[in-house]
């Protein structure tokens, strides 16, 4: 009796399945409980990678029911690669559809956010341009300037305060989230990567800039959805978060030593 | 592949090694104590940058690095991944390590990876197809790989073959190398009843380049026998250290690996099962 890798897959992943005729222990007889060895071992460990990679999801729902949410996902959606580090990116979608968690509506975003903090933490390497060309640069020189930004940056558009959900579940003390939407800015310093509350127009503005828009019409963008658009406070975030990587101007450059890099 | 590449594949030091964890990156730096290499899981630095890319840098200046990989799948019945075996390949380019290894064991089928090392059958069909896989990563990787020995829980009735047996025939048709997991070897014998002795007399010796030792948890099946679960979660139990020096008593002492990967120690801890090892291999010659 032999058992192909399609029968063994399929009992794996089904508790209830049962163990295929064909595998047994050392006396010859079915394998039974041993069997229930391989099955353990991989929810086990494909559970333990999602808790590790969205704490504060779990945080939100409890250990158990995260468990529970968990063994459904992983048997609808098992990796796709071994590369468990980002494994669970369709778990926010799964989540807008899993109706046991139907009413924290705000759940799929929070797990958006932790997989965005996950994808920034593996992402290349790049230095920071220097912040000082910015400032040096003419206002129209500016206006027509591109950025490039740095691999590690994410931006995650929200209808709900998931920066401040984020915040609450992860500091000690924090205040509690207020009930408006929030976008969040991720950047990242010596290797962690750091979720920061944009102000309005802000995921307007980077958005453009990661598209490729001058620095001018990533601005008009943005004022576009907020008149008050907080430019100071944006270009600080990326500053700080040393998330401009290079500055590409069209000026004929008088300095060598501020020529585009 | 010519000899003079061969004799490169494999140069960790005849030293004690234990299994990279991220939390003990400041100590190895600082001090690694009787710690001659570190194996790493390869699916764990394949991300594009960040610190886990960086710090293995730093460590790879420091200490041999065996790469060992998890994720290969080379038992499945499918095609191998073949973007799994291009990262594998660049990052092997780039590390450079003194070894790398893979198991005897599938793990991805139609797409799906299950993230546990599953057993096979031993049959011709499935020694050919593992041969064929192996050529195609040593073909990809330009060196010559270790197939490891795995824990098994249960046996296939339609298996014609004796692990060990099967093992040296497919490094017969392939060239590659053995990494014999000790705590492996008394698992599945305690598991499948047979003598733990009698298989490492049994088993190519003269193949293995690297061994793996690691504690395990026990437990009982459903009619009270004891069922061994390899859970790298303990410290290498006594009977394991018995076995261990009498495989080294045998093969001569080999590079040999402390695996613990669940329920992490402290760094002293986990250097003090490398110092135990190393013991070991001074008293095999060393």
């Amino acid at each position: 009796m032999s058992v192909d890798q399609t029968a063994f897959r399929a009992a794996l992943l089904d508790p209830e399945a049962p163990v295929p005729a064909g595998l047994v222990d050392a006396a010859g007889a079915p394998a039974g409980k041993r069997f229930d060895v391989y099955r353990n071992n991989v929810a086990v460990s494909l559970t333990e990678a999602l808790e590790v990679a969205f704490p504060v999801v779990r945080k939100l729902v409890g250990d158990d029911f995260f468990k529970a949410m968990a063994g459904v996902f992983l048997r609808r959606h098992p990796p796709t690669s071994p590369i468990l580090a980002l494994y669970g990116a369709d778990f926010p979608r799964f989540l807008r559809g899993f109706k046991p968690a139907a009413s924290l509506g705000y759940l799929p975003d929070v797990a958006r956010l932790e997989q965005a903090l996950r994808e920034s933490f593996h992402a290349a390497d790049a230095a920071p341009a220097d912040a000082a060309r910015l400032q040096a640069l003419a206002p129209d020189a500016l206006m027509r300037a591109r950025l490039t930004l740095a691999p590690s940056l994410r931006v995650i558009r929200s209808p709900w305060p998931i920066h401040g959900i984020w915040t609450f579940n992860t500091t000690e003390g924090a205040l509690q989230p207020p009930g408006e939407a929030q976008d969040v800015l991720i950047t990242r310093t010596d290797y962690d990567p750091h979720p920061h509350l944009l102000p309005p127009g802000g995921a307007d503005f980077v958005e453009a800039l990661l598209k490729g828009d001058s620095f001018g019409a990533a601005l008009g963008r943005a004022g576009a959805v907020a008149r008050d658009f907080d430019l100071t406070a944006t270009l600080g975030l990326l500053i700080g978060g040393e998330a401009i990587t290079d500055i590409h101007t069209d000026e004929a450059p008088d300095d060598p030593l501020s020529a585009t890099a | 592949m010519p000899d003079a590449a061969h004799r490169s594949d494999f140069t960790l030091p005849i030293a004690a090694g234990v299994g990279y964890k991220p939390r003990h990156f400041a100590a190895i730096m600082a001090d690694p104590g009787r710690v001659g290499f570190l194996e790493i899981h390869a699916e764990n630095y394949m991300g594009e940058g960040g610190r886990m890319v960086a710090q293995l840098g730093h460590l790879a200046e420091r200490l041999p690095i065996s790469l060992h990989g998890v994720g290969l799948s080379i038992g499945g019945e499918g095609r191998l991944d073949q973007d799994h075996l291009a990262r594998l390949a660049r990052l092997n380019a780039w590390l450079r390590p003194a070894a790398f290894s893979e198991h005897l064991a599938w793990s991805t089928h139609e797409g799906a990876y299950l993230n546990d090392l599953l057993p096979l059958p031993y049959t011709n069909a499935t020694l050919q197809r593992v041969a064929d896989h192996i050529d195609e990563v040593q073909e990809a990787l330009g060196r010559r790989m270790m197939l490891e020995n795995p824990s098994t829980y249960l046996a296939f009735a339609e298996s014609t073959w004796a692990e060990p047996d099967f093992l040296r025939e497919i490094a017969r048709r392939t060239g590659c190398a053995l990494l014999l997991d000790v705590n492996n070897v008394f698992v599945s014998a305690t598991n499948l009843d047979f003598a733990p002795q009698g298989y490492i007399d049994a088993f190519p010796l003269d193949l293995v380049r690297e061994i793996h030792l690691g504690g395990h948890a026990e437990d009982v099946d459903e009619h009270g026998r004891p069922l061994l679960i390899d859970d790298h979660g303990h410290k290498v139990t006594g009977a394991v250290w018995a076995l261990y020096d009498y495989t080294i008593a045998r093969a001569g002492p080999r590079p040999t690996l402390i695996e613990w990967d669940a329920d992490v120690p402290e760094w002293p801890v986990l250097e003090s099962e490398a110092a135990r090892a190393a013991r070991s291999l001074r008293e095999a010659g060393a």
